[in-house]
């Protein structure tokens, strides 16, 4: 095991903290999560130490749990998009033929459509709840990672311990999951880092833009709804999201880096 | 023009036509899968059986879904997109001013963010490694981290309201001259640049280093010619497919980052109406919408594959 570069750990270190916050939020946030404390949008203060929203939440507390509900919404998306994505990825690869085609065209349309546009379309008509949203951003990725892991296991499926294990005659799902899936599981891995990123992205937008967590529930793209009239009056309430997504997204991408780093010197690929 | 190039044009143009026609199935359908019945999902629990039979009668569930879907096509074909159910107003008489906005929009943040990107992504190929190239991924990383709305309230908490640069909310109207009207849509134009920008030019850097690892450019490098020659005349001529496909597949970014900055800068155009009528539920908006985000999005990228075909000079010369 060689030792981890600064800035993947660095990355570890401050997605370790977020998720552990997000576990814990419940404990560690000072006030409850919609109990109005003070008056509308105070400053920080000894007793609110980043200030209280538009009604008078306190903000930190917001903070806090509304990262649990986003990170706890965008991991449950990102495990649905890739255990969708991923079986079905390698089975096209795997099987081949007409079956592959028709799944291979049938994702290539379902992209056709921008992710953002096609949830607008589908939540028009679906109740609004959490595992609504799962399933559908979930779902709407899986299309990404379906792409990524046919692609992969192309490249594996023809090699030499792939056809040997075949020609022992195991079935496919053994030649799936015990010859493909190990060999494919580092490229995946470091993709399963982006597309939880851009779920957090994608479940703040649509918070955002009032179709995502309803509330009460604080999430971060709700809490920026909440407090944006605060903006035009120089209330920066509404920025520190921004701030805990920006860390956030930039952590993990530090370690994604540094797993696809890990993985194509494992392969000996020119990485010059 | 040969008749291969015109050959790979026609199905391209084929292609694209047919797509459009399969996503406006899928729109369709997306519409549909909700097990069980639209309208008393769009009135809630709370309905009476008069306004649910109501509401049938108007989205027409009483017909069948193919039926339905056909009616609604040919009205689409016709230019007829169906009338509001929020409003009972012509859908494409509501959104005809709306897209010019849109595009309008979309266009400036389009002319501003492509030079820039092609440029940085050239000067952080030229600089590999170093300090400016260093300094160009720290701030895209940066950029691509932070969703479009975070982006813009930061900017608009900074700019607008601290400074007092742009205005924060950004109105039309048809008595502004060109220059007010970019005045006006600066801040949404900037974020819309920030976010395509960052994505294009990272893009663009990695197509550019693909093809600096070609075997003619390391005989170029050999042959002893500065570096920024040897990419302006070698490397970036071989790159300009790969660049256009990178640069329409960031129009992307551009197509939902209109619909969400449209929201936060309360802009008139596509992006606003159609998160309006999703929260309304109001249907018959929401297909219209979709399509025709979807539309221009299939078009960009039939037009990215067109202006490849037509650079790769190995198409123009057949064997």
């Amino acid at each position: 095991m060689r030792s981890i570069p600064l800035p993947a750990l660095i990355g570890l270190f401050i997605t370790g903290l977020f998720l552990f916050t997000a576990v814990f939020a419940p404990w560690i946030a000072p006030y409850g999560v919609s109990k109005v404390v003070g008056d509308v949008w105070e400053p920080a203060s000894g007793t609110f130490w980043l200030g209280t929203d538009n009604i008078g939440r306190d903000l930190l507390s917001r903070l806090i749990c509304g990262g649990q509900t986003t990170i706890f919404v965008a991991i449950a998306a990102t495990v649905v998009s890739f255990v969708t994505g991923s079986i079905l990825g390698l089975f096209a690869a795997v099987v081949g033929g007409w079956i592959d085609q028709l799944m291979s065209r049938f994702v290539d349309l379902v992209m056709a459509i921008p992710t953002l546009i096609f949830a607008l379309v589908v939540l028009s008509v679906m109740p609004v709840t959490i595992p609504v949203l799962i399933l559908v951003m979930g779902l709407l990725d899986s299309t990404r990672v379906f792409r990524l892991s046919r692609a992969v296991a192309s490249d594996i499926a023809v090699m030499e311990y792939v056809e040997a294990a075949r020609l022992r005659g195991e079935g496919r799902g053994w030649v799936i999951f015990r010859e493909i899936l190990p060999n494919a599981l580092s490229p995946l891995v470091a993709e399963a880092g982006m597309r939880f990123i851009f779920m957090v992205l994608f479940v703040s937008t649509l918070s955002f833009l009032g179709l995502g967590v309803q509330p009460p529930a604080a999430d971060w793209g709700g809490i920026v709804k909440e407090n944006k009239d605060g903006i035009v009056y120089g209330i920066p309430a509404a920025l520190l999201p921004a701030i805990a997504i920006a860390a956030l997204s930039i952590s993990v991408n530090l370690v994604a880096d540094w797993v696809l780093d890990r993985t194509s010197s494992l392969k000996g690929g020119r990485n010059a | 023009m040969n008749s291969l190039v015109l050959k790979l044009l026609v199905q391209r143009v084929a292609l694209g036509l047919l797509l459009i026609f399969l996503v406006s199935i899928m729109i369709f359908l997306g519409t549909q899968i909700l097990p069980g019945d639209v309208a008393q999902a769009i009135l809630g629990q709370t309905a009476t059986p008069e306004s649910l039979a109501n509401l049938r009668e108007e989205l027409g569930l009483n017909v069948p879904p193919l039926e339905r879907y056909l009616s609604w096509l040919g009205g689409v074909l016709q230019g007829d997109l169906g009338t509001s159910l929020t409003n009972g107003r012509d859908i494409g008489a509501s959104i005809a001013d709306r897209l010019g906005n849109t595009l309008f929009l979309a266009m400036w943040a389009a002319i501003i963010s492509v030079p820039l990107a092609i440029i940085l992504g050239l000067v952080s190929v030229l600089y590999r490694g170093r300090w400016p190239d260093k300094l160009i991924s720290a701030v895209t990383l940066s950029a691509i981290s932070v969703p479009e709305f975070m982006m813009s309230y930061i900017l608009m908490y900074y700019v607008a309201v601290q400074l007092g640069w742009a205005p924060s909310v950004a109105m039309l109207n048809d008595r502004m001259s060109l220059l007010d009207k970019l005045h006006a849509i600066s801040l949404p134009i900037a974020v819309l640049v920030m976010v395509v920008l960052a994505h294009m030019m990272r893009m663009t850097r990695a197509a550019l280093l693909n093809v600096m690892q070609s075997a003619y450019i390391e005989t170029a490098e050999l042959k002893g010619i500065r570096r920024s020659l040897v990419i302006w005349r070698h490397a970036f001529p071989n790159s300009i497919a790969p660049i256009v496909n990178v640069v329409m597949l960031n129009m992307a970014y551009l197509v939902v980052g209109v619909v969400v900055v449209e929201v936060v800068f309360v802009y008139p155009g596509m992006g606003q109406y159609l998160v309006d009528h999703v929260a309304k539920r109001d249907v018959p908006v929401v297909q219209a919408c979709g399509l025709i985000f979807a539309a221009v999005y299939i078009f960009l990228n039939m037009f990215a594959d067109i202006v490849s075909i037509l650079a790769n000079p190995r198409l123009r010369h057949p064997k």
